[in-house]
């Protein structure tokens, strides 16, 4: 291939995938606007607020549901892929962009001076967890965990007074460079052992390296080690992002020193990533999806001649190629080692999560852990589709269908819990659950409204949060996970005590004599009642999501 | 047809809960008018369910003569999960409905003495009662399970602001048991949902099942059948009868899954423990002292009288149907429990100084009656040169269950009011510092001692009816167990006649606020008189009572008694396709009415 024919080539791939790329293309105008704005006198009289909520309606719009995907497509070569899975955590994020937007301008946090560069920020961080939720390419997945993660260090030092808030984005920054160092030192593995770093490609690889054939002659075991290596390498930095034990160090520090608004887009937009990386992650090793990579461009992608997979691809030469079905089954060691590692994760991050979260007194620290918990809950289902991958596809994608759905709950859950704990903190000027004692005299729509987000976080109907676990908890049942299964029900029962705690002291403490603070105003009230209304709605009414998140994960496989 | 049953059956779950919403708009300090409007709306629904008890050819009348379910509707609502809006009502559930409706409008009535945000109280009152009334009228196994945990939250806030000084331990025990209870049961119902295949049933189970809508032609019927048979993966249910045709007629629930248990083994094990959690049977009961005694006299009345019997209610609606061969193999084991309840909540009662705390316990020890008359699932329905094969024992021994349900319902809520009117009068309930309210409140004693005597079981009264038929359907099964849980009468009498002694007899009353002690008020009387009654009537004529849940009763142990042939007489004790019965019901009424 000359160079005119690469580039010609290229060009027309880039210019095809941009079609595929808008609404990330809008966040990039945005950012761009939002900076630019700021430098004429004229324009920076401008609130940014509506340059950010314009920018976001228009992404969603143009990235929504609405558009459907006839069959999965690579864009730029392999590096993304464009298929209903992307589009349904799109739309989350672009839509957790728009209600964030005017949850910020509500509570005041930040303030008009410093909303420009919260806005780019925040908008620079979801175009990397864009990258992250369709990411088929190992450089992608790097660079999309340090795109989402870079923002939200500077983030968290957002309330640049206070001491806490510095030491926290000091703690954050630190702890994802050590994780960013150790997730790329595994994909170097992986890369090294299978000659690529395009997902499905190095898929097709690891199939060749298991097959039957190999691993009776013993050819190629000796790299068993190193790929299971990178692989645990590779779930560290994911389960950074997903504040995974005993990678969640940073989580409760970090809520603590936030404000309750970027603890909002850490725990609902960072998370949803994170785990749609996840599911990616153990599908590029675990399957082989059925839509094949074209030749070319696995080739251009590849490296054509790597020494420690000399042995291997050279006896897989010989041999003819498998077949899809070989394939997938050839895989089933890696998905084995990839149910196990995850279902454990999962099993101990759920525990510790709500263990911890009992001796809490600040709620922002609570809620921390909570989503330690919650990401617990939403690890589960990828364990479960790994199980059935290979017996039962479909039951497989419905188990990543029941994840996308919790993620699309939790959205809600989270978002209308911190939007209480910072309205509540303009009210009261404390984060501290003590003094939230007897607040049903004073705002009883917010506790009422509270007090439902806090039993759908425990999972009870009829909220969304139960439909959720419901759902979670029958695919452990399909895949015939009893120990997650029963551990995760225990959990429920034990996440119990710590939500009700909030509750009771809301409802049930007598209020304090000398309460200074004003009634909450009618607009924060609007925002948290229409918040938290889905989880009502979607507590009854769930056929759609499901059937939305269903079909957004059936392209997975 | 349909759309009659809907409208009933809807009104009488979500009409509380639509008056609820409408007490949100109520100005605040009205108290008395919010009282008195949810009193309103708990009395209608009652008059509801009356309009069904009543005799009559009309579509919303409970008809006697149908062992089946009648009333039944079934309307899609998540078809991703093949979940439907689907209930009717039988003989079992019926009389059930009708107690829950009676005893809430009475408790509503008895709430006039709460004084501290009436309007949560009155909104979460309506919103347990529509999560009671859901529970017994739901046929799918999901929006079973949703009334049965929306039920917890208002449980929660009514016992844990409303009640006494330890409320908030008592709250979050109720609500840490019942979650537990809730959980596994979650667990079952996934598991039987997930090994269910629709297509494993002939076109008659179906349509016995409701699978397929009852209330269209043959040929439409023929038509969905052919339908749900011609998809390519099997088709999962909560229909929960379809989950009885399936665990009485396929193996579908029988695979093994862990440690040598079969599906159905670890179902039935896990949905038990959820409906004993709220039955509650020892070593499962240690929540309910405390809740009743913590919680205000209407909300203990409707624990006492509503919420255990859901417990009952599960177990022979759902565990025994669905997994018959785990119930077969651990129906030792269930009765045991049974009688374990009733001796040790016996003697507990005796031991305590508490009123609240005593009535508390005799309910564990009375609801071990209907465990054990669940439960006696005789081995000895064969007669001795086995030839002869009868299930009457057994028949005699649900019917009796049931009985004692509707009995407990009576006479428990009945003594925690009156344990109530006098906690209202000298606010203290040490039995020790009773004594001579008879000479001060003559008409109130009267009425506690007839319902004391109620509880107690003397004959006559409706406490007797049920415990009499379950101890002699024990008699068969196990000598042993029947000895022991006639036995138990004498502690029962023991505690209650001790305390009838202590609290009414005697010279004068020596305790704190002795000139507090006021005759009964005309409110207080109004809630009490009608409890006496139909402890009365009940006693005397429990055909009232019989005439309604029998021939569904009889059918579901027939089924169950034919299911236990078929797997007694095959040699591998595996389950094999049987027709299902034929229901002779009319003669089990009349060896009933005959033993009484």
């Amino acid at each position: 291939m000359s160079l005119f024919e690469l580039t010609h080539s290229l060009a027309s791939n880039t210019l095809t995938s941009l079609a595929g790329f808008q609404g990330e293309l809008v966040l990039c105008a945005t950012i761009v606007l939002i900076l630019f704005l700021r430098i004429p006198k004229l324009t920076a009289r401008i609130d940014s607020f509506y340059i950010m909520l314009a920018g976001s309606v228009a992404a969603l719009y143009l990235a929504g549901p609405w558009h459907p995907v006839e069959r999965p497509t690579e864009l730029f070569t392999g590096l993304l892929v464009y298929d209903s899975f992307t589009v349904y955590f799109r739309t989350l994020l672009f839509f957790f962009a728009v209600l964030f937007a005017i949850f910020t301008r509500i509570s005041g946090v930040p303030d008009r001076v410093a909303a420009p560069d919260a806005y780019v920020l925040v908008l620079g961080a979801t175009l990397g967890m864009c990258i992250m939720a369709s990411a088929n390419h190992m450089l992608m997945i790097f660079l999309g965990v340090e795109m989402a993660s870079v923002p939200s260090y500077a983030l968290a030092g957002l309330l640049k007074g206070r001491r806490k808030s510095s030491e926290a984005a000091l703690k954050y920054a630190v702890y994802g460079a050590g994780a960013a160092g150790i997730m790329l030192y595994g994909i170097s593995l992986l890369a090294g052992v299978l000659g690529s770093l395009h997902l499905p490609t190095m898929a097709v690889r690891l199939a060749d390296l298991l097959q039957p054939a190999n691993l009776q002659q013993n050819i190629g075991t000796d790299t068993h080690m190193v790929l299971a290596l990178g692989a645990l390498m590779v779930m560290v930095g994911v389960s950074f992002k997903l504040a995974a034990v005993p990678f969640h160090f940073w989580c409760p520090d970090v809520f603590e020193g936030a404000s309750a608004e970027v603890n909002a887009f850490l725990s609902v937009a960072s998370k949803a990533a994170a785990l749609a990386l996840l599911a990616r992650v153990a599908i590029g090793f675990g399957y082989i999806p059925e839509s094949t990579v074209p030749e070319t461009q696995a080739a251009m992608l590849s490296v054509a001649d790597v020494p420690a997979a000399h042995d291997a691809q050279r006896a897989a030469a010989a041999r003819p190629p498998l077949d899809r079905t070989a394939q997938i089954e050839a895989l089933a060691p890696a998905r084995d080692f990839l149910w196990r590692v995850v279902a454990f994760v999962a099993v101990i991050t759920c525990t510790f999560g709500n263990l911890a979260a009992y001796g809490q007194s600040n709620i922002k620290r609570l809620l921390a852990y909570s989503t330690i918990a919650q990401a617990g809950y939403m690890m589960m289902p990828v364990s479960a589709a790994m199980v059935l991958a290979g017996s039962d596809p479909q039951a497989a994608s419905a188990a990543m269908g029941s994840m996308a759905f919790y993620v699309g709950v939790y959205l809600f859950m989270n978002l209308g819990a911190f939007a209480v704990v910072a309205f509540l903190r303009n009210m009261l000027h404390s984060e501290q659950i003590a003094d939230y004692a007897g607040l049903i005299r004073r705002a009883p729509v917010v506790v009422v409204f509270f007090s439902a987000i806090l039993f759908s976080l425990i999972g009870l109907p009829p909220f969304a949060g139960f439909v959720g676990k419901l759902q979670i908890f029958y695919y452990l049942v399909n895949a015939r996970l009893w120990t997650v299964l029963v551990i995760a029900g225990l959990n429920t029962v034990i996440s119990l005590i710590y939500y009700l705690r909030v509750v009771k002291i809301m409802t049930m403490d007598p209020e304090p004599e000398q309460r200074t603070s004003t009634d909450m105003s009618f607009i924060p009230v609007t925002y948290v009642a229409l918040v938290t209304l889905p989880l009502f709605i979607l507590g009854i009414w769930w056929n759609n999501l499901t059937e939305l998140a269903t079909s957004a994960a059936r392209q997975l496989f | 047809m349909e759309s009659s049953y809907v409208t009933l059956l809807s009104l009488i779950v979500f009409l509380p809960s639509a008056a609820a919403l409408i007490l949100t708009f109520f100005p605040r300090d009205n108290t008395e008018a919010m009282k008195a409007f949810s009193l309103a709306a708990t009395a209608v629904v009652f008059l509801l369910t009356v309009i069904m008890a009543l005799p009559g050819e009309g579509s919303w009348n409970f008809d006697i003569s149908l062992a089946e379910m009648q009333k039944i509707f079934s309307i899609s609502w998540i078809p991703a999960f093949n979940i439907r809006y689907y209930m009717g009502v039988d003989g079992i559930s019926f009389p059930l409905v009708l107690i829950t409706t009676f005893i809430c409008m009475l408790s509503m009535a008895a709430s006039w003495s709460i004084n501290k945000h009436v309007k949560a109280y009155c909104i979460l009152f309506l919103i347990l009662e529509t999560g009671i009334l859901g529970v017994f009228l739901s046929l799918d196994f999901f929006l079973f399970y949703v009334f049965w945990e929306v039920m917890l939250l208002p449980m929660y806030f009514l016992i844990g602001v409303w009640g006494g000084p330890r409320r908030e331990y008592a709250a979050i025990k109720f609500f840490l048991y019942t979650l537990l209870g809730g959980v596994f049961m979650l667990i079952a119902i996934l598991m039987l949902y997930f090994a269910s295949d629709l297509k494993q049933l002939s076109d008659g189970q179906l349509i016995a099942a409701h699978a397929v809508s009852s209330h269209l032609d043959a040929a439409e019927q023929a038509k969905e059948i052919a339908q749900l048979r011609s998809q390519a993966d099997p088709v999962h249910t909560f229909n929960i009868l379809a989950l009885q045709q399936l665990g009485q007629h396929t193996a579908v629930f029988s695979d093994t899954i862990l440690w040598g248990k079969s599906l159905q083994w670890w179902a039935f094990l896990l949905l038990l423990l959820g409906f004993v959690i709220k039955v509650p049977s020892v070593p499962l009961h240690t929540w309910l002292p405390d809740a009743h005694v913590e919680a205000p006299t209407p909300i203990s009345m409707i624990l006492a009288g509503v919420l255990l019997k859901l417990g009952g209610y599960g177990i022979l609606r759902i565990c025994y149907p669905i997994c018959p061969q785990a119930a077969y193999d651990l129906a030792y084991f269930v009765c045991a429990l049974g009688v374990v309840s009733m001796v040790y909540g016996g003697f507990a009662a005796l031991a305590q100084k508490d009123f609240k705390r005593l009535v508390a316990y005799s309910s564990v020890s009375h609801m071990g009656y209907v465990v054990l008359g669940i439960a006696v699932w005789s081995l000895g329905m064969w007669s001795v040169d086995g030839k002869q094969f009868n299930a009457d024992a057994w028949k005699m021994g649900v019917n009796g269950a049931m009985f004692q349900m509707v009995a407990h319902g009576i006479s428990s809520p009945g003594m925690f009011f009156l344990v109530g009117v006098i906690y209202d009068r000298v606010h203290h309930r040490n039995l020790n510092q009773f004594g001579g309210l008879f000479a001060k409140m003559p008409v109130y004693s009267g009425i506690a001692i007839g319902i004391f005597f109620a509880g107690l079981g003397l004959p006559g009264l409706c406490g007797f009816i049920g415990e009499v038929l379950v101890t002699l359907s024990a008699w068969p099964y196990s000598r042993a167990l029947a000895v022991v849980s006639a036995s138990v009468v004498i502690i029962t009498a023991a505690y209650i006649l001790w305390t009838l002694q202590r609290v009414y007899l005697g010279p004068e009353y020596k305790g704190p606020h002795g000139d507090h002690l006021y005759p009964m008020t005309g409110r207080e009387l109004a809630i009490a008189a009608p409890l006496l009654a139909l402890a009365v009537i009940l006693g005397v004529y429990p055909q009232a009572v019989f005439r309604y849940m029998t021939p569904s009763v009889d059918r579901t142990v027939d089924d169950l008694a034919a299911w236990t042939r078929a797997v007694e007489e095959s040699p591998s004790r595996s389950v094999t396709q049987s027709e299902p019965p034929r229901h002779e019901s009319s003669v089990a009424t009349e060896s009933l009415s005959q033993k009484d």
